[in-house]
């Protein structure tokens, strides 16, 4: 591919980005994915789950990856941190702050893992120890990372259950997962993810486990702590209406494959892929009760027999011949807005 | 929406009987090893469905509305409370049998994949219904093939398919056309699009509107998601810790919301439109544990303008006026309950 496909000029929107900027530190995107591809390779099949994927995330931006279940998005979000089981082929280009993730040696990705690079889960019952405490597990983070002793690892664990607004947080440190809610238990997850003060966060489906009226609790705390802290943050999520609430920039997959990325606005007002199109016009929300919702017919692709043209095609009411014979190149339209599409809503 | 006119030769009770009454259902189930404790899943719930609407029920996880949607067929047994189904008392001596109501009431299930038998081609399990209640095994096929073709899948390409070879949509499709096999006049939809992509779940909302405008049915769909319920429902009834805290018409509810908790609900909706973000959560806290709820309003202890009367009564909901009446249960709605702001919400 010969023009880099890195979205790196979306300007900065809030002012702690501007202060980075200032630092000079702005002028390198702290990821960079070029042309990544992860298949997973097993006797019978082989599965292909990302796709020639490229994408830039810069310091105080909130970088949301936007896809159903299968597109690839929680894929792309755990190559960042290698946390990928054995049968995972990797290529491609993967830099965090500078540093090329993939060729790291297992010492330098355990210092990377809770260290530079946290990462929020979307089950914390099944991603917290069951038979630690909540101060427990914390603490262990901070001590490998900051190699400080038990009691002020037990002190940061208080300051951090604080920062992340839990209720009586002296009682909390000393309980386990099972005893607290689910709302409670996200928290602390989020705590042990911001323990060693990480410059990427990465959150996947971080509230989709919880209720409505604690999963917008948790997203306003997200984009608190990340505002705050001035951390990046890529979340990745199945939810438009979750999207819109916290992402600065928008990246849409399908079948493996970034098929739009834009400001959060202008992705959701004026999206230019047919795919996102029909993702905005099939979410239900106040659409009149009389009428059909729009859905888009058929099904996602078979991860395992992925066409040689656009995924997307055999579902898209605009597509042509040369949609199913070529893979579109992402393009970009304006100076803020990527696009991978022969036959876009607009005229690129 | 008007009810439509239901021409059925069931139906026993006329257009005015409500298909389905449910009385102070109760349902608590005992805790393990915690002595005398027990989760009120269902605590005193009383609602009706009337002919040909769609009713639906909201709430959050632990509120007890999958555990209600399996009382409405015995699935799990009521400890106390009453079911009547079109004019006739369910288990009673001189009302309807358990099995009968099951010929009439079928449900369809939040996970697709685990509902469907493994082992069975998909056109078995939609023929095993009919076949079971009497019909020949070619007879039961062919009402397959039928059904198979209403749900938008092609009996000769899927019917033969294992649950395993088909995708989460095409599943669940398969679970709507087998709840409809035996021809029922009434579906329970627990979370029937929760596990699907966006995509797919607007296909499968479409389905589902149109098979109850072709085959007159009764929907009671349970849902946690809002924009969902409104789409789909003529009224809805909100659940709180096994309790009924708001029922009334769709747009009553959207629109002019009575209960605090169903206000902090609809204002927790995710607002689409990034210029426009929640910047304050509408309420603080997760729901409390349904083990040891508290006293009084259950919603007390989350809510903003909890008074004593709350903690000593618990609030009843107001009395049905008619078919379209809106009530809640708090204090705040009832003039004689002794809350300050009693009358002005």
């Amino acid at each position: 591919m010969s023009p880099p496909v890195i979205c790196k000029t979306w300007p900065p929107a809030t002012a702690e980005r501007a202060r980075v900027e200032m630092d000079g530190a702005a002028e390198l995107p702290l990821v960079e994915v070029n042309d990544l591809s992860v298949k997973f390779v097993s006797r019978e099949t082989t599965v292909y789950a990302v796709n020639k994927v490229s994408f830039a995330a810069r310091r105080g931006e909130v970088l949301c990856i936007l896809g159903e279940s299968g597109s690839g998005k929680s894929v792309t979000l755990r190559t960042l941190m290698r946390l990928l089981p054995r049968q995972a082929q990797v290529e491609g280009r993967v830099r965090v702050n500078g540093r090329d993730v993939l060729a790291m040696r297992p010492r330098e990705l355990r210092d990377l893992r809770g260290g530079l690079v946290a990462m929020v889960f979307q089950e914390p019952m099944t991603a917290l120890d069951p038979v630690y405490t909540i101060g427990q597990q914390i603490g262990e983070t901070v001590r490998r990372h900051t190699g400080c002793d038990r009691k002020a690892a037990r002190g940061r664990a208080l300051e951090l259950l604080e920062l992340v607004r839990i209720p009586s947080p002296e009682r909390r440190l000393d309980a386990y997962p099972h005893e607290l809610s689910g709302g409670l238990r996200q928290r602390a997850m989020i705590a042990m993810a911001l323990s060693c003060n990480p410059q990427l966060l990465l959150a996947d489906e971080p509230t989709t486990a919880l209720d409505a009226t604690v999963q917008v609790q948790v997203l306003i705390l997200l984009r608190r702590l990340q505002r705050e802290l001035g951390m990046g943050m890529i979340f990745v999520t199945h939810d438009l209406g979750v999207a819109a609430e916290v992402a600065d920039t928008i990246a849409v997959m399908y079948a493996g494959r970034i098929v739009e990325v834009g400001p959060v606005g202008q992705v959701l007002s004026d999206p230019l892929h047919p795919y996102t199109a029909g993702l905005l016009a099939s979410t239900v929300h106040g659409q009149p009760k009389d009428r059909d919702i729009d859905a888009i017919p058929g099904s996602p692709p078979d991860m395992r027999r992925l066409s040689q043209g656009c995924s997307f095609a055999p579902r898209c009411s605009r597509r042509s011949a040369a949609c199913h014979a070529t893979i579109p190149e992402p393009r970009f339209h304006a100076a803020e807005r990527m696009i991978a599409c022969l036959n876009p809503t607009v005229r690129v | 929406m008007a009810v439509r006119p239901v021409l059925d030769p069931r139906d026993r009770g006329g257009p005015a009987q409500p298909l389905l009454i449910a009385r102070e259902l109760r349902k608590h189930f005992p805790v393990k090893g915690a002595r005398g404790k027990s989760v009120q899943a269902v605590d005193g719930v009383s609602f009706t469905v009337r002919k040909g609407e769609t009713l639906g029920i909201v709430g959050e996880s632990g509120c007890g509305k999958s555990t209600l949607a399996r009382l409405l067929l015995h699935l799990v047994v009521p400890d106390a409370g009453e079911l009547v189904f079109d004019g006739d008392a369910v288990g009673a001596s001189d009302g309807i049998a358990v099995d009968a109501l099951r010929r009439q009431v079928q449900m369809v299930f939040q996970d697709s994949y685990s509902s469907l038998n493994p082992r069975m081609p998909v056109r078995d399990s939609v023929a095993f219904g009919p076949f079971i209640q009497g019909r020949k095994k070619a007879e039961a096929r062919n009402i397959a093939r039928a059904i198979l073709g209403k749900v938008g899948l092609d009996a000769d390409l899927f019917g033969p398919r294992y649950p395993h070879e088909l995708s989460g949509g095409q599943k669940q499709r398969v679970n709507i056309a087998r709840a409809l096999a035996i021809d029922p006049r009434m579906i329970i939809l627990d979370e029937p699009v929760s596990a699907l992509d966006k995509s797919v779940e607007a296909q499968v909302l479409n389905l589902l509107r149109a098979l109850k405008r072709q085959l007159s049915l009764t929907y009671v769909f349970i849902s946690h998601d809002l924009g969902v319920v409104r789409y789909i429902s003529d009224r809805v009834l909100v659940m709180y810790l096994g309790r009924v805290v708001e029922l009334g018409p769709v747009d009553a509810i959207f629109e002019r919301p009575l209960h605090p908790y169903t206000k902090a609900l609809l204002a927790s909706r995710p607002s689409m439109d990034p210029t426009r973000r929640i910047e304050e959560p509408p309420i603080s806290g997760d729901p409390p544990n349904p083990i040891d709820p508290p006293s009084g309003c259950r919603f007390r202890t989350r809510c903003p303008f909890a008074e004593p009367v709350c903690e000593s009564t618990a609030p009843q909901l107001a009395e049905w006026l008619g078919q379209d009446s809106h009530v809640a249960a708090c204090h705040m709605q009832d003039l004689a309950s002794g809350h300050s702001r009693a009358g002005q919400g």
